[in-house]
């Protein structure tokens, strides 16, 4: 239970601090569709006998490179939607070649937090790390090059650099949490709380934190409820974000309808 | 000729079945994929679709058919996803994104009670993957009219979606109705994505929807043009697809047949890629003007 809790805390401050920027950016499709394809990798890793840390990996910086490569010549949800549907075409080939894996590929997708070994928790902690610290080094220019794209080039950031360093740790980020939340709700966790967060608040460094504050108390809900009732942890981390995201609307309408006029 | 087709492949009555309706299908996620890629709604397309996945694991929980579980939530998430405001553009990524997550999270839940009371897990592969081989007789009037009421609502509105996609201001100033139009759009692009996931599964329906229209839109020059090529480009993915797919049966390694998904789907991606080998060094097609302008306002 002890590397279930501790894996499902990394993931949250993962989601909350990279699903700030999604939300920020408005790559939330990009946001769905790296961890998304993501699970190909594994399962095609799984059939090559790999780890399919290994496969995840590889196949989430293809995903970015895809997506960002793709862009340049092309509309970019045009090019979202082209990798992440091959990247399924190729996941649906391994899938149907391995002979028992229906099963895996289920907890792939939906996630499995309660079978987290010793083994995987540190590597996971590791990558968490390394994405955290990327996030924090980028931070200044990667904020600016998305609230003001046009500034951002004129201070010589670039945006396509900025859009592949983001999409790479959006990458990295995924193939750390895709074995633990799985890759459909990995996105649930990066937006929900995240645009909850958007809503309450308008300040980034706030906004952020609340992000982490709120995937952190899904997830440990969501942990807790699962682990009683046995419904997948998926169900509980999507319908918590989306009850989160409905809460921030409500306040934000109630806080401009009520806002005490300027005399 | 038996290399390519093996034997068997014309008397086969699956086959009949999956290259007729394959047929229907493609044209008319092609037609709609050419709007939908027009207005740039690529991720509600295919948000749609996964959220269709929530409706095939119900459907398969109560024991009905698949396509009723696609085709109810889609239009019920088509229709909460326009109340949240998926017409204003900056908004509409995260509101499609919410809703997307709430539904795979209903998703997770369908197939975990419906492991639990029978056991089989092959269900969540056939829902998230399809295949076009297994499609039931009874369904087939049903796909089909659905297939036709689709294609028929898009066609009829072409004029005033483009108007609408392309300014809605304009629109707007010439009294269309733009939200009840784009409401009427995303309804029939639910439709037409629940009827991909039939045939080559929820998950890569995008392929049928986005692939096709995005490969017309770089070679045409209109918008008719845009949607005929479409038609064309998703009729021909499905029915090599589905050649290839029974020619698998006796590659290696499994010697039980690759997925039609995965031949439809590489087969549309590769067409696209192939049109940036095209030289463009003529005037840029109005479909690709349009394409562009689309570019540069914020999604």
């Amino acid at each position: 239970m002890l590397n279930t809790w501790i894996a499902g805390t990394v993931v949250a401050v993962i989601a909350g601090v990279t699903g700030f920027f999604a939300v920020l950016r408005g790559s939330t499709f990009a946001a769905h569709a790296i961890p998304n394809g993501a699970f190909a990798g594994a399962a095609g890793a799984t059939l090559l006998g790999f780890n399919p840390l290994a496969g995840l990996a590889v196949f989430s910086v293809a995903g970015a490179l895809g997506i960002a490569g793709l862009s340049r010549r092309a509309r970019n949800d045009v090019a979202t939607a082209l990798t992440l549907v091959m990247m399924l075409g190729v996941g649906a080939l391994f899938v149907s070649w391995s002979t028992e894996y229906a099963q895996e590929a289920y907890s792939l997708l939906f996630g499995e937090v309660f079978g987290v070994s010793t083994d995987e928790v540190l590597p996971i902690v590791i990558l968490g790390a390394v994405s955290i610290a990327a996030i924090i080094v980028m931070f200044r220019p990667l904020l600016l090059s998305s609230a003001l794209p046009e500034v951002a080039e004129a201070r010589g950031v670039s945006a396509r650099r900025m859009e592949l360093g983001f999409l790479l740790v959006m990458a990295l980020a995924t193939s750390m949490t895709v074995p633990v939340v799985g890759a459909l709700l990995m996105f649930s966790l990066m937006i929900g709380p995240s645009a909850a967060a958007r809503s309450l608040t308008a300040r980034p460094v706030l906004a952020m934190t609340l992000a982490v504050v709120i995937a952190l108390v899904t997830v440990w809900a969501g942990i807790v409820v699962s682990y009683e009732s046995n419904w997948p942890l998926g169900f509980l981390v999507g319908v918590l974000g989306a009850a989160f995201f409905l809460a921030g609307r409500a306040y934000r309408a109630a806080a401009i309808r009520f806002r005490p006029r300027v005399a | 000729m038996h290399y390519i087709f093996e034997p068997g492949f014309f008397g086969s009555g699956p086959v009949h079945v999956a290259l007729a309706v394959g047929a229907v299908i493609a044209i008319t996620s092609a037609v709609v994929g050419v709007f939908t890629v027009i207005r740039g709604q690529s991720f509600a397309g295919h948000s749609l679709a996964d959220i269709a996945t929530t409706g095939g694991s119900g459907a398969f929980l109560v024991g009905v058919n698949q396509f009723w579980g696609f085709l109810a939530f889609g239009a019920g998430a088509a229709a909460f996803m326009e109340m949240i405001g998926v017409q204003r553009r900056r908004s509409r990524d995260v509101a499609t994104g919410v809703v997307l997550g709430a539904a795979l999270g209903l998703a997770a839940l369908f197939l975990y009670l419906a492991t639990q009371s029978t056991s089989t897990t092959g269900a969540s592969f056939t829902i998230l993957f399809g295949s076009i081989f297994v499609i039931t007789t009874s369904t087939i009037p049903a796909l089909i009219a659905s297939a036709v009421l689709a294609l028929a609502t898009v066609l009829v509105l072409a004029r005033v979606l483009l108007l609408s996609s392309l300014s809605s201001d304009i629109a707007a100033a010439r009294g269309v109705p733009v939200r009840a139009v784009g409401a009427a759009f995303l309804m029939a692009l639910a439709v037409s994505v629940a009827l991909s996931a039939v045939i080559i599964g929820a998950v890569l329906s995008t392929a049928l929807l986005i692939g096709p229209a995005a490969t017309a839109l770089r070679l045409a020059r209109s918008p008719v043009k845009a949607v005929i090529t479409a038609a064309g480009v998703g009729v021909l993915a499905i029915w090599l697809g589905v050649v290839l797919a029974y020619d698998s049966y006796y590659w290696p390694p499994a010697g039980r047949g690759w997925p039609v998904s995965f031949f439809v789907v590489t087969l549309i991606v590769v067409g696209y890629l192939l049109t940036f080998l095209r030289r463009r060094d003529r005037q840029p097609a109005p479909a690709d003007t349009l394409d562009r302008e689309h570019a540069c306002s914020p999604a």
